[in-house]
């Protein structure tokens, strides 16, 4: 039995460190002997490179070196790795070269590196490095991209087509005949920066001696850094230690192998001393990769009593200039099988195309394609319910698929885990008082105030996930998770996971199932993360899998423990081992809990093993690997009140309701702050923010002056409601809750700002929802 | 070309030579070493190297290190008095108002500077009194509660 530690709010172990400042970022990292290395990129968006000048720079006092593309691939630096091909698809997968040798292909395109003793010199040292290009047309937009006589950026992509993924369930056609109203509607989804407040990193240490290499790099999974390291840069596998020390947050953008991890490395190996490159912030705009940017023609046929028959989507999805790690599977798998939510929508179709276009790569960003999924199928509710004048509360009840707890199978093939959208429906509606706020609304709206209201229900697919399905949509990985439980003579334990939180706060969360699952203090239990040198191999923190998945690898470590605990046990109390049961720290014989060995003393006998079971191991460890059987699909119901003034456009958030569930909560002060995050996250995209080229090519919203992120003075309270359905994917019935927050806020923001401005006639506006969209919509329906 | 400097940082006085553009943050990370203020951003935006200059909340990537000269520096560092946390430290931590951590001496030590201005301030007051620090993790709302917080047991100490 758990004893209460589980599920209650205990403060978090990470944080005596971060708020005194001793926490160490990779910045923070200083080797002797450290070099700085700096990266010269293309201004352009599109050029051949005719000629590199690097003497002057190379001359410089304090400058170690200066490295092209040429010299990187002749030391037997590879391409970086695509990480994920999605089958099936014809994707094509041109060559990623960490430094372009003689074509950029986006303005931000590595083509040159400098190395020297201090920051401020290599700085110095990277604006003498001359170069002449000769710009070539470009194009930013991906569904341009692929028409007639556009600029091609591979030869081997023609017209800009990476990969042409379709997905299909029932008879859509048929559906759409069926139907007596049908809506459409173009959304652009489109591109965000993701702004980790900590810039990238990168610090290597290259032994020539031993030909081995260590890298602190700032990375949510530094096992697969490691491994795709051992691919294009030579140095085997065993020889490479990635560490992600503190790490201060990703959503996605510090997932991939980043060129500049192969920079560093050969760069300490050409200098013969230890060398780090940290990124300015407006680098990091352009360097780092962007998420989102999609183009959708989407279709939805209903009945008129609101039944939704079916939805068609044709989506171009902007890939960028290269293929970063995972990007081909975010519009793919994680968004394209999620098209119906929390829905029962009997018949889909949906054709993606992954265009090439001279913009800095794209991949995972929080939500990872399904805030691109869910945004479509929520707008669709939405506007069927507009065209059949129902509620679109009502038109969502009639939709839900009904409560299960043992799967179910929808269109696309995917079998959710378990669900019951309309009690947390039901609840938030209650939160906000639905009927009293539709009186109220419609009062304010005869005084000639604007207020809206705004849903998203939702499901979504994460703790990724079964390695076989991985396997099968073409990740080039597997995503099992693996834990290794260490007691101590002391009786205390030392735990180390695959998984690389950065921020999440597991390293508290792994200590409470610990302590209550072995009945130890959590103060007992400290949890090592992020070194592929002190931890088991595992695939990272990403796709809010590190809960799901990584408790489900230690639990089975302490499965491993407790029954190896009671074989000490029956030996020392001289019983059968059938006859040892297990509770609360506890191991007693069967019927006569008074005689018993604590957990602690069965950690000290195990680790001097003096008076001992013959033929067993001496010690108290377990390994264990989990592999979960499926993904888990949390879900629930998020509520936007909003005021838009008529005048200026302006749009505040007066209310936001969220209920979420995640199955069995283990301590609900994280997963409260996870949802936190999440929203004003979304919000952020519904509301301010948006990536920008200009028509050079040229990325407008170039820094932090420029694009526009939510801030504390936006937000009133977010009022959070929880429900709470197990799963059975895991051992402790818990599902992700890192990304629900962006995946619902989006929708149910924009919503509620088309609700408020119905009474207008506006019906459609592209994301952001700045105060000068609105208000020249609001004129033009005025006219 | 250098100058000399004489900044008193958390209590003790740092004598340097250093280059005109050398950058307050750097001199306090790569210089002094004290790497708990965070660089996030080139355009004095983000507030992560927010640093107390003679009391003041200042974004030290917008100071030069010569400005400096003969100021008193507080950085994160030395907000705890012998060991003790300082109520907003200790706030933050209870509030869970900090996850990923690298906006977090910023934005204690802005917070600090408010409460001085305004120790009792409203949560409008806190929200406005944030805007120059950005968090991309908590989603504000227990920074704001840990400030309220903090307000509450510096007013009764």
């Amino acid at each position: 039995m758990a004893s209460r530690i589980f599920g209650s709010a205990i403060k978090r172990r990470e944080d005596p460190r971060l708020i005194t400042g001793q926490a160490k970022y990779t910045d923070d990292f200083v080797l002797p002997g450290m070099a700085y290395l700096t990266v010269v990129r293309s201004p352009y968006a599109h050029a051949k490179v005719l000629r590199l000048r690097t003497k002057k720079a190379a001359a410089m006092d304090g400058v170690l070196g200066v490295f092209t593309g040429q010299q990187m691939k002749d030391a037997g630096f590879g391409a970086i790795p695509c990480a994920w091909v999605v089958p099936g698809s014809d994707t094509k997968t041109p060559a990623y070269p960490p430094i372009a040798i003689d074509t950029v292909r986006y303005a931000g395109n590595a083509v040159a590196i400098v190395v020297a003793r201090d920051r401020y010199l290599a700085r110095d040292a990277a604006d003498a490095v001359e170069v002449d290009y000769e710009p070539l047309p470009h194009v930013a937009d991906a569904e341009k991209a692929t028409q007639k006589g556009q600029p091609q950026l591979h030869a081997e992509a023609p017209n800009n087509v990476c990969f042409h993924w379709k997905v299909s369930g029932g008879d859509v056609d048929a559906a759409f005949k069926a139907a007596d109203v049908v809506v459409k509607e173009r959304i652009l989804n489109q591109r965000l920066i993701p702004n980790a407040i900590e810039p990238r990193a990168a610090l290597a240490q290259y032994s020539s001696a031993m030909n081995e290499v260590t890298l602190w790099v700032t990375s949510q999974n530094p096992h697969i850094v490691r491994f795709l390291l051992s691919l294009d840069t030579g140095i085997p596998e065993q020889k490479i230690r990635v560490i992600a020390p503190e790490v201060g947050g990703g959503f996605g953008s510090k997932i991939p192998h980043y060129p500049e991890d192969s920079m560093v490395i050969f760069a300490s190996k050409m200098c013969g001393v230890p060398v780090k490159w940290t990124e300015t912030r407006s680098e990091n705009y352009r360097a780092t990769i962007h998420g989102r940017d999609h183009i959708q023609d989407v279709e939805m046929a209903a009945k008129k009593d609101g039944t939704i028959l079916a939805l068609r989507a044709k989506v171009w999805a902007n890939l960028g200039a290269y293929l970063s790690t995972a990007s081909t599977g975010i519009p793919t798998i994680l968004h394209g099988l999620m098209l119906s939510g929390a829905y029962d929508i009997k018949n889909i179709h949906e054709d993606v195309y992954g265009v090439f276009t001279n913009t800095t790569p794209t991949d995972a960003y929080r939500g990872a394609g399904r805030p691109e999924a869910t945004f479509m199928v929520e707008r669709l509710v939405e506007l069927v319910a507009r065209k059949l004048k129902m509620d679109p509360a009502d038109i969502r009840k009639k939709n839900f698929i009904p409560p299960f707890t043992d799967g179910h199978t929808v269109a696309t093939g995917l079998t959710y885990d378990s669900g019951n959208y309309i009690a947390a429906f039901e609840k938030a509606l209650k939160m906000l008082d639905y009927a009293g706020l539709r009186k109220k609304q419609a009062d304010l709206r005869k005084k000639g105030e604007h207020i809206g209201i705004g849903f998203c229900t939702y499901a979504e697919i994460c703790g990724l996930g079964p390695s076989q399905v991985a396997g099968a949509v073409g990740f080039g990985g597997g995503l099992w998770e693996s834990a290794i439980v260490r007691f101590h003579p002391s009786g205390k334990v030392n735990v180390m996971v695959g998984i690389s939180p950065h921020g999440q706060g597991e390293e508290t969360t792994f200590a409470q199932i610990v302590a209550s699952e072995l009945g130890v203090s959590v103060d007992d239990v400290e949890v090592t993360h992020g070194d592929t040198a002190r931890t088991p191999m595992g695939w990272g923190s990403y796709g809010s899998r590190s809960t799901p998945v990584g408790s489900g690898a230690l639990m089975g470590a302490i499965v491993k423990i407790r029954e190896k605990s009671k074989v000490v046990t029956a030996h020392l109390l001289e019983a059968a081992v059938e006859d040892i049961e297990y509770d609360d720290g506890k191991f007693f014989v069967k019927g006569s809990p008074s005689k018993f060995k604590t957990i602690q003393d069965v950690a000290l006998m195990a680790n001097v093993a003096w008076n001992y079971p013959k033929g067993l191991e001496p010690g108290l460890e377990a390994s264990a690997f989990f592999d979960p059987p499926n993904f888990v699909y949390p879900f629930g119901a998020h509520i936007a009140v909003v005021r838009v003034d008529t005048e200026t456009g302006e749009i505040k958030l007066e209310r936001y309701v969220a209920v979420d569930d995640c199955g069995r909560v283990i301590n609900p002060m994280i997963v409260n702050g996870q949802i936190h995050g999440g929203v004003v996250q979304g919000v952020g995209q519904a509301l301010w923010e948006g990536a920008a080229y200009d028509e050079s090519g040229q990325l407008l919203t170039g820094s932090m002056m420029d694009y526009a992120l939510p801030k504390a003075e936006d937000f009133p309270n977010l009022e959070l409601g929880m429900t709470e359905t197990p799963t059975n994917v895991n051992p402790l019935g818990v599902k992700g809750i890192g990304e629900t927050g962006t995946i619902a806020s989006t929708p149910a923001v924009y919503n509620a700002v088309m609700d408020a401005l119905a009474p207008f006639g506006v019906g459609k506006l592209d994301m952001p929802l700045t105060p000068e969209k609105v208000w020249r919509a609001l004129q033009g329906a005025r006219r | 070309m250098t100058y000399p400097v004489s900044i008193t940082v958390n209590g003790a006085r740092r004598k340097h030579d250093v280059e005109a553009r050398l950058l307050l943050v750097l001199y306090l990370r790569d210089t002094l070493g004290l790497t708990g203020t965070n660089v996030g951003c080139d355009t004095s935006q983000c507030g992560s190297c927010t640093v107390l200059m003679d009391g003041k909340a200042v974004k030290s990537c917008t100071v030069l290190a010569v400005q400096a000269d003969g100021a008193k520096i507080t950085t994160i560092e030395g907000l705890a008095v012998d060991g003790k946390l300082h109520p907003l430290q200790d706030a933050f931590w209870e509030k869970h108002g900090l996850q990923c951590g690298f906006c977090t001496p910023g934005m204690i030590l802005t917070a600090c500077n408010l409460l001085e201005k305004n120790p009792r301030p409203s949560e409008a007051e806190i929200r406005h009194g944030l805007e120059g620090n950005l968090c991309r993790c908590t989603g504000y709302q227990n920074i704001v509660a840990a400030v309220k917080e903090a307000a509450t047991r510096m007013a009764k100490a």
